[in-house]
């Protein structure tokens, strides 16, 4: 696949919580040799239902087969694909500094507060930092703190996302197969 | 009240009754024992309601139970034991997969707190069949037994049938618990039915309508939807030429006016060119495989594309399609039907003919009536059909006996053909046609294998000893791994790569198993043979000494353009 055509898809998938429901999700993937970019796994607001958010670098075409497969396992309730623009996003990231580097230089907490990010614990060792944001801003913090040579461990978390549509789709299609169901 | 108190063993049983299976193919051990126990009773007797098939190999239990649900449309059954028990039936859970054929498989388990510990026999079983299975579920306890049954028939047969597997914990086996029936039929994750779209119909009616060279490509899925007599009248309705992939074969039959043939690589000359020539291409419960469309890049271009299939995953995966109608094509053909206009397509249909006679003067003529030298596989094939009963089923192996055997068998009735298309699993045949023969014991069941695929399952032979089942084995001998030598003397410089093979004395292992046998070796033997074969009570071995290096044809190589078809090599 030419990388230009690639593309960040966030896919929605809701489950049962059964288990091995994220083996066969990621089977999927896998098989076709798309690397998942961040997984995310919570409950729903729906009883019983598990939301799995999923970001992938893919083109269209592939991307929608990856979801057709997906919703055809049993117990998924429904899959969809989205992009950016459709999507309300947010991500954390946590940065471990060194206290004796951020005291040593004030750039360092101007930069935290520019990027509107807390300090959520401080002890003479080390600065726990944190950031709630969308990918960019919290890779570009850590590229900013990175150049200040202060960081001990930085991670990201995995991508959380509701959908900006009106429509509840998943809920709807639960009540309409019940209503199948009776 | 009194209570129903039962072990999960019996529970099973019970379930099993439920869901109305009458036959088990089954191989016991360790893991599995409680359940054998119970299933004594159950086969036997006042109680009996199970015929149990000892198998001589847990693979051939699933190709058996494969055999068993391709002819009957019931879902197969097969029992076996934790860890290699289990593994065993791995190929057969795989090819069920890939050719939509709804199987169960019962493995034993090791007891739950044993789950994890590598524990004798104990392999992470719903771990390793749930990328090649439609559900696989661990069954952990005595209450969940009466479910998970339900469960299991309700998936492996609805909707796009497959093979389910449920790992069945010994611990679940023997616990005690009040039985409670169950009858699961709604799943609401699952729709196995997709709701018909009327705007598809609508757009599917109106491209046929307009078409003036309209093709039809018949595959599986109206056998599995049993839509024979709708796809019959929705050809005939609207004048359309139909091929069939090689799992639809028997969905039309051969002389229907309509039926031009077999799809795909090895299918018939004339339908594959004219995927290139026709300007509306609808398939119908098929999902263009590669051994169909060759090149993708090229595959019907010039052609709008309709794609009627009860699987939303299948459409737009290898062919974009023009209008996709989701539904069971029950369903959907009558609804297209009622919307098409009488027509009549002769100048079209008959454009076939030349290509049609083409084929048949350099391929057909000289494979079924050669003049002079050793038996064809195309001859031995021919005299089969010749002879067999309209009713017969056709069962294959895989490789040149396979494409033979598909191309030139007749198929009358539905249902009349079990083969292995998607896997390609050598040794298929021999138990996938002990399973026909229980599907449908008035039928006769022809079984073409090649020498190589004879011995890959062989140990079956032991099973049609005990059963005395009515399989009729044709073994075409060439000597060779044959379709893997068309390839290397095709793209391989002729480099024969391992597979010429020896061969043992199939008479002495037909003798060994008091199965009749004859050998054919001179042409004007094989009518009377072939005779006897089928007059011959139970099952007879029929082996014929083939031509060594005779070679399939048309054929379009792998990846090619699909009009680009070869008459010879």
């Amino acid at each position: 696949m030419k990388e230009y055509k690639k593309k960040l898809y966030t896919l929605l998938v809701y489950s049962e919580n059964v288990a091995g429901i994220l083996n066969q999700v990621t089977a999927v993937f896998t098989r076709r040799q798309v690397n998942i970019e961040s997984l995310n796994v919570s409950a729903s607001s729906i009883p019983g239902v598990h939301k799995y958010t999923i970001t992938a670098w893919s083109d269209e075409d592939q991307i929608i087969k990856i979801v057709r497969q997906i919703e055809k396992k049993i117990d998924v309730v429904k899959a969809n694909y989205f992009t950016d623009d459709q999507l309300f996003i947010r991500e954390s990231g946590l940065y471990k500094l060194s206290t004796d580097m951020v005291m040593g230089n004030p750039e360092i907490s101007r930069t935290i507060r520019r990027f509107d990010a807390h300090m959520i614990e401080v002890n003479p060792t080390y600065v726990i930092v944190m950031k709630h944001g969308i990918t960019e801003d919290i890779i570009s913090l850590y590229r900013a703190l990175d150049a200040f040579g202060c960081v001990l461990q930085y991670t990201r978390s995995g991508r959380i996302a509701v959908t900006r549509g009106m429509v509840e789709q998943v809920s709807e299609f639960l009540e309409q197969r019940e209503n199948d169901g009776v | 009240m009194l209570k129903d108190r039962i072990t999960g063993s019996k529970a099973l049983m019970r379930a099993l009754q439920a869901e109305g299976v009458k036959t088990i193919f089954g191989y016991p051990g360790g893991s599995i024992m409680p359940v054998y126990d119970a299933l004594y009773d159950y086969t036997r007797g006042e109680k009996k309601c199970f015929d149990h098939i000892l198998v001589r190999h847990e693979q051939g239990a699933t190709h058996a139970a494969e055999g068993y649900a391709r002819v009957s449309g019931k879902v197969g059954v097969a029992l076996v034991t934790s860890g290699p028990g289990v593994t065993n039936t791995l190929t057969g859970i795989a090819d069920a997969m890939l050719d939509s054929t709804p199987i169960v498989v019962i493995a034993g388990q090791v007891p739950i707190s044993a789950l994890g510990t590598d524990a004798f026999q104990e392999v992470d079983l719903v771990g390793v069949s749930q990328p090649i299975s439609k559900w696989s579920y661990q069954i952990r306890s005595a209450e969940d037994v009466a479910w998970a049954v339900s469960r299991a028939f309700y998936i492996a047969r609805t909707g796009r049938p497959g093979p389910v597997v449920l790992d069945f914990a010994k611990n679940a086996q023997v616990e005690e618990i009040d039985y409670n029936p169950q009858k699961v039929n709604f799943i609401r994750s699952y729709v196995p039915y997709p709701k018909l779209e009327k705007e598809a119909v609508l757009q599917a009616a109106e491209l046929i309508n307009n078409a003036k060279k309209p093709l039809a490509l018949v595959g599986q899925g109206v056998e599995l939807g049993n839509a024979q007599g709708e796809l019959k009248a929705f050809l005939e309705k609207a004048d359309i030429p139909a091929g069939r992939t090689m799992l639809g074969l028997s969905a039309l039959p051969s002389n229907h006016p309509l039926n031009v043939g077999m799809l795909g690589m090895h299918g018939n000359y004339a339908v594959n060119l004219k995927e290139q020539e026709c300007d509306v291409l609808i398939a119908i419960g098929m999902r263009f495989s590669d051994r169909v469309t060759g090149n993708l890049n090229t595959y019907a271009k010039q052609a709008k594309i309709i794609h009627l299939d009860i699987d939303r995953s299948e459409i737009d995966k290898n062919v974009k399609t023009d209008v996709a109608v989701v539904a069971d094509c029950k369903e959907s053909l009558p609804a297209i039907t009622a919307l098409l206009n009488k027509n009549d397509h002769q100048a079209w249909r008959d454009s076939f003919k030349p290509l049609d006679e083409q084929e048949r003067v350099k391929v057909i003529e000289p494979a079924i009536h050669p003049k002079e030298g050793p038996l064809l596989m195309g001859e031995v094939v021919n005299a089969v059909a010749e002879q067999a009963p309209d009713d017969a089923v056709l069962v294959t192996d895989v490789g040149q006996n396979q494409l033979f055997a598909t191309r030139y068998f007749k198929y009358h009735h539905k249902r009349s053909i079990c083969t292995s298309g998607g896997l390609g699993t050598m040794g298929y045949g021999m138990p996938a046609a002990i399973g026909a023969t229980f599907a449908a014991p008035e039928r006769c069941v022809c079984c073409f294998m090649g020498d190589g695929g004879f011995q890959m399952c062989i140990e079956e032979l032991g099973t049609i000893m005990e059963q005395k089942a009515p399989v009729k084995m044709i073994v075409m001998n060439n000597h060779y791994l044959g379709n893997v030598r068309q390839w290397q003397d095709m793209f391989w410089l002729r480099r024969k790569s391992f597979t010429k093979m020896m061969n043992p004395d199939y008479s002495h292992i037909a003798q060994g198993y008091g199965i009749p046998y004859q050998a054919v070796t001179d042409r004007k033997d094989l009518a009377g043979a072939i005779r006897k074969m089928l007059t011959t009570d139970g099952p007879f071995i029929l082996e014929c000494a083939i031509l060594e290096e005779d070679n399939v044809l048309p054929m379009t190589p792998p990846g090619m353009d699909i009009d680009k078809m070869l008459l010879e090599i």
